[in-house]
């Protein structure tokens, strides 16, 4: 028998062992995904907790509802990968898994740590995040009765998961206070490393309108040292300040710590791959997907979805001693919540960046790309039923993997 | 700005200023970029960041970024911003003759 080993049943693991369960013949192969948690978080919806559009129950599924028949899943913390002995380390009974071919599905996750400041005394009271179960939920509670104020949304590091998340968060802070009929008592701001609302310039401007017309300030290029919880202020390496009264940060993000310990990962502990096939950069039997791997695209449910189409057309050339010929463009597709019931929708890759048009019938949509709509906001809402009962199963869905020009204005 | 006259050489730029090709690079461009980014004189510590970030982009293909110059550099994140302010890792690219760095998309 041969093992295929994953290690994290998020999104990507999830996805994977669904798929290749259905390809890979089974009298033949082994199947075996490990993850340390029995619960399974729907993250996007991580993003409405704070005004009450979801609760905790929205977002949470037991794991092993997703994992398909004849897949071992072992719920164990992963301690160590032994590349060299094909082999990974498990706390649960020190058991040792090898494997034939590795998959590394271990995400990236929030380092609050990493910035002084910001996990003192003032952690989760005037300090908050979004970016977890705990996070969201204690989050929620701190708005029910916040009066108003400074509020400001700050990106610690480059890159994060979910690269529009924080965008979205000011769009619905915004509409939340209107309704609570305090927005006149808030000062929003967020403060962020990039140049500006977005790396890509169309996108950027757009995002930009939106931001200046909602009177939603933005401080770019702000490179954040450390947080004085006493004073609350945001303090730059180049010693600018900006003062806060109730802050939101997305924390540095890494890879897990295994992939560090295992000298598997970058500074960040993302795992090095070929950006068209996943393969490691170091090992010809070990493929890193997901927010785990270090492409340059961005860190989405969306782009793991694609990237996993193309791995197991790839990986069943690769096992029969084939050339992997399906190459991953680094498609990603993002729908922006921007607040009163509205949305934009965002489709791009490696080389091409957010165009607007129609998607994902040429000149029909029903959705529209870089433009605000109603339908959008309803794209985003229905993504939640598509993640539980077809993504992750592994179902077809009714788009490519790779990015299409059809219905693109440029 | 494609093609232009720098330190005696015609190089080719992209739409954001930064060298097309890291081959065409020469310390003496270096200097001319540097002034065009308000460094009059490029110290020791501003060529070891420097070499550094060249040397790194020939092993691994792109700019480092913030931390890894940092990191691997070892030249910490507070004295990059003394040495190359505002954005470091963009403007030690650009004066090394390397492409943008990727940062975060
Ligand atoms: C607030 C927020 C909003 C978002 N919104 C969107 C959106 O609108 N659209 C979109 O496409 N994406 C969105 N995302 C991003 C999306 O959730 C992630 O990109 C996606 O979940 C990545 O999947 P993954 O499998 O790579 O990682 P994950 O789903 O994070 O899974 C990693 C798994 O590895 C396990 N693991 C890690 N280390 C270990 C270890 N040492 N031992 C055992 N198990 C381990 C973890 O328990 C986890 O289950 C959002 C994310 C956040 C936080």
């Amino acid at each position: 028998m041969k093992k295929l080993l994953v290690l994290g049943a998020g999104t990507a693991g999830t996805m994977v062992v669904n798929k290749l369960s259905h390809v890979l013949d089974r009298d033949e192969w082994k199947i075996t995904i490990v993850d340390q948690n029995e619960t399974h978080y729907y993250q996007p919806g991580f993003l409405f907790i704070p005004f009450g559009i979801y609760g905790k129950n929205d977002v949470i599924k037991p794991k092993r509802d997703f994992i398909p028949p004849g897949v071992e899943m072992i719920v164990s913390e992963i301690e160590m990968i032994e590349p060299e002995h094909n082999r990974v380390r498990i706390a649960k009974d020190n058991r040792y898994l090898n494997y034939d071919f590795l998959v590394i599905a271990t995400g990236t996750h929030p380092r609050p740590e990493e910035t002084p400041g910001l996990t003192e005394h003032e952690w989760r009271k005037s300090i908050h995040d979004f970016y977890t179960i705990e996070g969201t939920t204690i989050l929620a509670r701190h708005l029910r009765h916040w009066p108003g104020g400074r509020m400001v949304v700050n990106i610690m590091e480059t890159p994060f998961k979910c690269p529009v998340a924080p965008l979205e968060f000011v769009f619905l802070a915004d509409w939340y206070f209107h309704t609570q009929g305090i927005r006149d008592r808030v000062d929003l701001t967020l403060v962020t490393p990039l140049p500006g609302a977005f790396t890509k310039p169309r996108a950027a401007r757009l995002l930009g309108n939106i931001l200046e017309e909602k009177n939603i300030a933005v401080i770019p290029e702000f490179f954040v040292e450390r947080v004085d919880p006493d004073q609350k202020l945001l303090v730059s390496y180049d010693e600018q300040e900006v003062p806060y009264d109730l802050l939101v940060t997305v924390p540095v993000n890494m890879g897990a710590e295994v992939i560090e310990r295992s000298g598997l990962g970058d500074e960040l502990n993302h795992v090095p791959v070929d950006k068209h096939t996943f393969l490691s950069t170091q090992f010809d039997n070990i493929f890193a997907l997901g927010d785990a791997a270090n492409l340059p695209t961005s860190k989405a449910g969306s782009v793991a979805h694609f990237a996993v189409e193309v791995f197991t057309e790839n990986f069943l050339r690769y096992i029969d001693g084939l050339e992997m010929i399906h190459a991953f463009d680094g498609h990603a597709n993002c729908y922006i919540e921007s607040g009163f019931g509205k949305g934009i929708l965002i489709d791009f890759n490696y080389d091409v960046e957010p165009l607007p048009g129609k998607y994902p019938l040429p000149g029909i949509g029903p959705f529209s790309l870089l433009q605000e709509s109603e339908l959008n906001h309803w794209g985003k809402m229905m993504f939640r039923w598509m993640y539980w009962n077809i993504l992750l199963k592994g179902k077809e869905m009714p788009i490519t993997a790779q990015m299409s020009m059809a219905g693109k204005w440029t | 700005m494609p093609v232009r006259e720098i330190a005696g050489k015609t190089v080719e730029f992209d739409g954001e200023g930064f060298m097309v090709n890291p081959d065409d690079w020469t310390p003496e461009i270096a200097e001319e970029l540097a002034k065009e980014e308000g460094i009059d004189q490029l110290t020791d510590l501003h060529w070891k960041v420097i070499e550094f970030c060249r040397s790194d982009f020939q092993t691994r293909g792109e700019p480092p970024t913030l931390r890894r110059i940092t990191k691997a550099g070892g030249v910490p994140t507070k004295e990059l911003f003394a040495l190359f302010p505002k954005g470091p890792a963009k403007k030690v690219a650009r004066i090394a003759g390397l492409g943008k760095p990727q940062g975060c998309v």
